[in-house]
């Protein structure tokens, strides 16, 4: 095995010769986690507009469902969607099994909840505050809605960025529907779980410390808007 | 013909310009009831406002003052009774368009001042810069509009929640104790823009605990005690000599 020095050297060189590997494993990483996230923002920021501020007959099981699929093991997500896709299942028909296609169905369906759940609570609180003030002025239900959204947008960048992370971090989802086939569908925590059992700790620390640059970036980006929305 | 009524008619033929308020008035409400789980929080209110001015509605905590101006406006649906304006049911969409609501807390999007009143106008199809400035300028704002409208003091966003009200071109406003908790500066601006308001011919409903207040700006006064109706009087006539005791209670601070 490699020492410690040895692989942080290595790592450190793949980095900075932009290794096509290394690069090819971002890169596919970043477009799925970023396509997840835009999908789940999409399906889940209305989502919790609609759990927010209306009431109707089921709402108490959809907010047990969203608040139970919150914490719900990628890897056991991860099962379901692979049998949905399987050729089995209702899904397979679309031939989505082992491709990147996969991968974003899983990781969407992984952050939707977080994303609701937590739009929820956000748009939840500006609601009772503006509530009364909308009827008053007869604002119709969807009007009120983007509002709600717009008047929310730091608060909900920050949730957007909360379902990002989980995303690109999470391995189980991904290795199930993916395979973690090589230059098809490995991502960079499938890579690092896999390098690491190699025991080529070089590019699992590469991806590693790229991992958490992005999140450093990501966060930096976040507070950076809020900020300036802010101000 | 209650004597609130009658100096409302003679004051009719002083105001510059009683017909706004008009299209929306007289207010009549009937039998109205409010109850929450059996408890009566307002019942067998009769009520009947036939001019613009200003009503304030006096009472006790709990009286039921807050309940009975979102019953008026139609935010809430009486357990029984009615509310008509103009012979029409306070349910009305087009009724309910011609009405605006002020409340304690002030609400203001986030975003400009100057956009918070074009969000207002452009939602009444009525989107126009000169009509937004001159809505700031009243509120005494214009120097303001590009400011964001959460960082204004409480008294800045009050005047501005008002200004938003009007930029719905309303024939009458609610406001629900609309300077609670405010500095006496913040308060007396308030009050003018009220009376400048009033001067337009815009009916004005008031809940308010500032004794005070309602003596400066009211033209008659609906007290309320234990969710009815003690007393609709005169505004002068009630500081001077309220009907009910519990009105007079109320005014000796006793209650």
């Amino acid at each position: 095995m490699q020492t410690f020095q040895q692989s942080f050297a290595h790592a450190w060189h793949l980095v900075v010769t932009g290794d096509a590997t290394l690069l090819e494993i971002v890169l596919l990483s970043l477009r799925v986690s970023v396509t997840a996230t835009l999908i789940a923002c999409a399906l889940g920021l209305p989502l919790g507009a609609l759990l927010a501020t209306q009431n109707f007959r089921g709402k108490w099981l959809v907010n047990l469902l969203v608040n139970t699929l919150m914490g719900m093991p990628p890897v056991v997500l991860g099962l379901i969607v692979y049998m949905m896709l399987s050729n089995a299942g209702p899904l397979g028909w679309l031939q989505w099994l082992y491709t990147p296609g996969a991968m974003i169905l899983a990781q969407t369906v992984l952050i939707m909840p977080i994303v609701a759940a937590l739009s929820r609570q956000v748009i939840d609180d500006r609601w009772s505050e503006c509530r009364e003030q909308f009827q008053s002025l007869c604002i119709p239900w969807h009007r009120c809605v983007f509002t709600l959204l717009r008047d929310c947008q730091t608060s909900l960048f920050t949730v957007g960025a909360a379902g990002f992370a989980r995303a690109i971090s999470e391995v189980g989802a991904v290795i199930v529907v993916g395979g973690n086939i090589n230059h098809l569908t490995r991502v960079m925590t499938t890579a690092i779980a896999l390098e690491t059992s190699k025991g080529d700790l070089a590019l699992a620390l590469a991806l590693g410390s790229i991992l958490m640059t992005i999140a450093l970036i990501v966060n930096a980006v976040v507070l950076g808007t809020r900020q300036r929305l802010q101000s | 013909m209650s004597d609130a009524t009658a100096i409302e008619q003679s004051r009719i033929i002083d105001h510059p310009m009683h017909n706004r308020a008009q299209s929306l008035l007289p207010l009549k409400v009937s039998s109205l009831s409010y109850s929450i789980r059996q408890r009566a929080l307002l019942h067998n209110i009769d009520l009947e406002l036939t001019i613009s001015g200003i009503t304030a509605i006096l009472g006790h905590n709990g009286a039921g003052k807050s309940l009975l101006l979102r019953l008026l406006h139609g935010l809430i649906a009486p357990t029984s009774g009615t509310v008509l304006w103009h012979d029409r049911a306070v349910a009305e969409l087009e009724v309910r368009k011609k009405q605006a609501m002020v409340f304690q807390k002030p609400f203001v999007l986030r975003r400009s001042v100057a956009a918070n009143i074009d969000y207002v106008l452009a939602l009444r199809h009525a989107a126009s810069r000169d009509t937004r400035d001159k809505l700031l300028r009243d509120a005494n704002l214009l120097d303001k509009a590009k400011q964001s409208a959460t960082s204004l003091s409480g008294g800045e966003q009050q005047r501005l929640a008002i200004a938003r009200a009007l930029a719905t071109d309303p024939s009458v406003i609610f406001l629900d104790e609309p300077t609670a908790s405010m500095d006496p500066a913040a308060t007396a601006a308030i009050e003018q823009q009220l009376q400048s308001v009033n001067r337009q011919g815009i009916k004005i409903i008031l809940v308010t605990h500032d004794i005070a207040q309602a003596r400066r700006l009211a033209d008659d006064i609906v007290f309320l005690h234990q969710g009815a109706i003690a007393e609709h009087t005169p505004a002068e006539e009630f500081f001077a000599r309220a009907h009910s005791t519990a009105a007079q209670h109320y005014l000796d601070g006793q209650l």
